[in-house]
């Protein structure tokens, strides 16, 4: 008789599973791409002045700490097929705190914003038009959006590292970690694109 | 298995990563550069080719298409396709109604 427990894996299915999912997630931020595309093709003007209140420093900021963020993650992959836990675990913390640094500076951009009155449904920015009115509604859903993927990126390495701490996530069964990793870039990937058409519009 | 650029076990050095991050924060650096030098509609394309460009990078390297089978890059470049050609067909219907 088989003693062994022996449990069927299949990596490869696990990774096709994820990478279908993120195209879902390609194609859910795809379409609001398109509906930008038709409100800035409509409001050319409206949304050059309104990017211009935005800050390209905190983007540009923002921009570099995500992209950190999916080199250490990536390298925390690396780290664990080099059998180095603790590296593993000190990357996947790295990336982390660097997802947090991203959401305290969103928090502060936002805050900025507000205690200016410009947010979806405010008197003052009705007051300046349709074309502003779009712009920030956009900007606000878009980032929106895209903080919650950072939230919940943040709540699966979480686990993944817990995991990876209690050695469930180890050497011979990483696909996990290598998902997780997967959809924090899916949400670099995003970033990539959000910022030069709000930060860097002329 | 091995003709399809299939490589299961495939560990990519500490230091490629570190490349592509160098690589990627210098791509950003020169679009929000190029931002307050070109004031044209050329600038809207740059700034697009420069995140295509990124993209690439973080797909080929960050995301390890470059070692995985094929079937999982014809997906992301039909989703790409699929997202272009909506966009450009919405805008010429704007453009030519």
């Amino acid at each position: 008789m088989n003693t062994h427990a022996y449990i069927h894996r299949d990596d490869l299915t696990s990774k096709t599973g994820m990478w279908l999912f993120l195209f879902t997630e390609m194609l859910l931020f795809g379409g609001l791409f398109v509906v930008y595309s038709v409100y800035r093709f409509r409001n050319p003007l409206a949304f050059h002045m309104a990017a211009g209140e935005l800050s390209v420093f905190i983007g540009t900021l923002n921009t570099v700490i995500l992209l950190t963020s999916s080199a250490t993650i990536a390298m925390s992959v690396t780290a664990m097929q080099k059998q180095n836990k603790k590296l593993t675990l000190l990357l996947l913390g790295i990336t982390i705190l660097l997802g947090v640094a991203f959401l305290v500076n969103k928090y502060f951009e936002w805050g900025g914003h507000i205690r200016e009155h410009i947010y979806p449904g405010s008197s003052v920015l009705a007051l300046r038009g349709q074309g502003d009115v779009l712009f920030y509604g956009l900007y606000y859903f878009m980032t929106g959006l895209h903080a919650l993927h950072i939230v919940i990126g943040l709540v699966f390495i979480g686990f993944i590292t817990v995991f990876v701490f209690i050695n469930k996530v180890n050497t011979e069964n990483f696909v996990l970690l290598e998902n997780s990793g997967l959809y924090w870039h899916l949400v670099d990937l995003i970033w990539i694109f959000l910022f030069p058409l709000f930060y860097l519009i002329t | 298995m091995e003709s399809m650029g299939y490589e299961k076990d495939h560990i990519i050095p500490y230091r490629s990563f570190l490349y592509v991050l160098a690589g990627l924060i210098a791509l950003t650096l020169t679009s929000v550069t190029l931002t307050h030098i070109f004031l044209g509609t050329l600038t809207v394309t740059i700034a697009l080719l420069i995140a295509a460009i990124k993209s690439f990078f973080v797909l080929r390297i960050f995301m390890h298409l470059k070692f995985e089978k094929r079937m999982f890059s014809i997906g992301v470049t039909a989703v790409a396709l699929l997202i272009s050609v909506v966009i450009i067909i919405t805008l010429l219907d704007y453009l030519y109604r």
